[in-house]
């Protein structure tokens, strides 16, 4: 009995303990000119869409709700910001060439096709995150023309 | 006694937070490490390749060219054929160690011998494909399929600057991808398809005759 109430104690003590460690928090005060949102003219519904459910991780500028700042939800996030922007970072969009560009509108619908993205395991966290049929409906049509129309 | 126990208990709490933290990291070095192995066997036919040596000296590491030849092309060409093979023969694993192999013969592709407007193209060019080759080095065979659909895009593209003395085939099936259709290259005129394999591997005809 003892020894439970020892990792209770020491648990507890460690998640308090982790929570000063210190997180690179993904913020900046400007949004670039590159950013997707300012170069392409994207409708209220979309901008919304892709705000809350994908710049988290794909952008330079991450919502830190608290719940976001508790570790271990932090590091977590740290971890898939890191992959993520290397990915794909809506901030720096303009700064990829056509070529680039075409190919990631491609990877955009197919992960918003294949219910890849976003994580499951962050709208687990972040309920509003997750895409309905018509806000994914929505998405795919509008990068399709976005695709369509850098081509021509 | 009872200090050990608690010691003990600290230091597993440290190992497990560490490893909670830093699991995905660990888990794809590992990938990383058993393709390197396994790409040397995979793609034994190597000695297929042109060896142009016209231009003489790289910089990168000596063991990386031996193993790529010397950043040509050719060699470009050359492992997306492989792959490609992989593709028709709908195997997943050796299309990763394959998809790797490209990657990284498209890093060590010099191309300097090119006019400046052209070596910006080829870079872009190579920045794209080597990131769909990557992806397909760690993919399942679906989503292989789907970045092999763009690198072969930026193959086309590739060949159009860089030429080829080979004579190969742009090939195409309407059925992929939903009816959208894909294209690939390749050296044989008989068509074998890399995006259904064993499903439809006849799905498809001969669009362009390069060389
Ligand atoms: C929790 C953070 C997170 C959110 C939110 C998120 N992503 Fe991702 N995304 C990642 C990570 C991490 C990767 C790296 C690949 C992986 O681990 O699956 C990635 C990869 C991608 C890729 C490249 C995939 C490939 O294999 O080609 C695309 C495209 C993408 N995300 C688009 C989106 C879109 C669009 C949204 C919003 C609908 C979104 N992501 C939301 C974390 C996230």
């Amino acid at each position: 009995m003892k020894i439970v109430k020892i990792i209770a104690w020491i648990a507890l003590i460690a998640l308090v303990a982790i929570q000063f460690f210190p997180v690179d928090y993904n913020q900046s005060e400007t949004i670039p000119q590159t950013d997707f949102m300012l170069v392409n003219n994207v409708p209220v519904t979309v901008e919304k869409s892709l705000q809350v459910s994908c710049y988290d991780c794909h952008s330079n500028n991450t919502q830190y709700p608290w719940y976001n700042k508790v570790q271990p939800v932090a590091w977590f996030l740290e971890g898939h910001i890191k992959k993520g922007k290397e990915e794909l970072n809506f901030s720096e969009w303009d700064s990829l060439t056509i070529r680039r560009k075409t190919s990631k509108l491609r990877s955009i619908i197919k992960q918003i096709e294949g219910n890849k993205m976003p994580l499951d395991s962050y709208t687990l966290i972040h309920r509003d995150a997750k895409l309905s049929e018509s806000e994914k409906k929505l998405l795919i049509e509008y990068m399709s023309d976005l695709k369509e129309n850098l081509n021509n | 006694m009872k200090k050990v126990k608690l010691v003990t208990t600290i230091m597993v709490m440290a190992f497990i937070s560490l490893t909670a933290v830093s699991c995905k990291d660990a888990k794809t070095d590992k990938n990383d490490s058993t393709e390197h192995h396994s790409e040397m066997n995979a793609d034994g036919d190597h000695s297929k390749m042109n060896h142009d040596n016209s231009d003489g000296h790289h910089d990168g590491d000596k063991k990386e060219m031996a193993m790529n030849g010397n950043g040509t092309s050719q060699v470009v060409l050359n492992d997306y054929f492989n792959l490609k093979d992989a593709l028709v023969a709908d195997d997943n694993a050796k299309a990763k160690n394959l998809g790797g192999t490209l990657a990284k013969s498209l890093k060590a592709f010099d191309t300097s011998k090119y006019s400046d407007d052209k070596q910006s193209e080829l870079k872009d060019i190579i920045e794209d494909a080597t990131e769909h080759a990557e992806h397909i080095s760690e993919s399942d065979i679906a989503h292989q399929r789907e970045h092999f659909k763009v690198l072969s895009k930026d193959m086309v593209d590739m060949v159009e600057i860089t030429g080829t003395s080979m004579t190969i085939y742009q090939q195409y099936c309407p059925m992929y991808d939903n009816n959208k259709g894909g294209a690939w290259l390749s050296m044989n005129k008989e068509i074998r398809n890399p995006y259904f394999g064993d499903k439809m591997l006849k799905c498809g005809k001969v669009q362009r005759e390069i060389n």
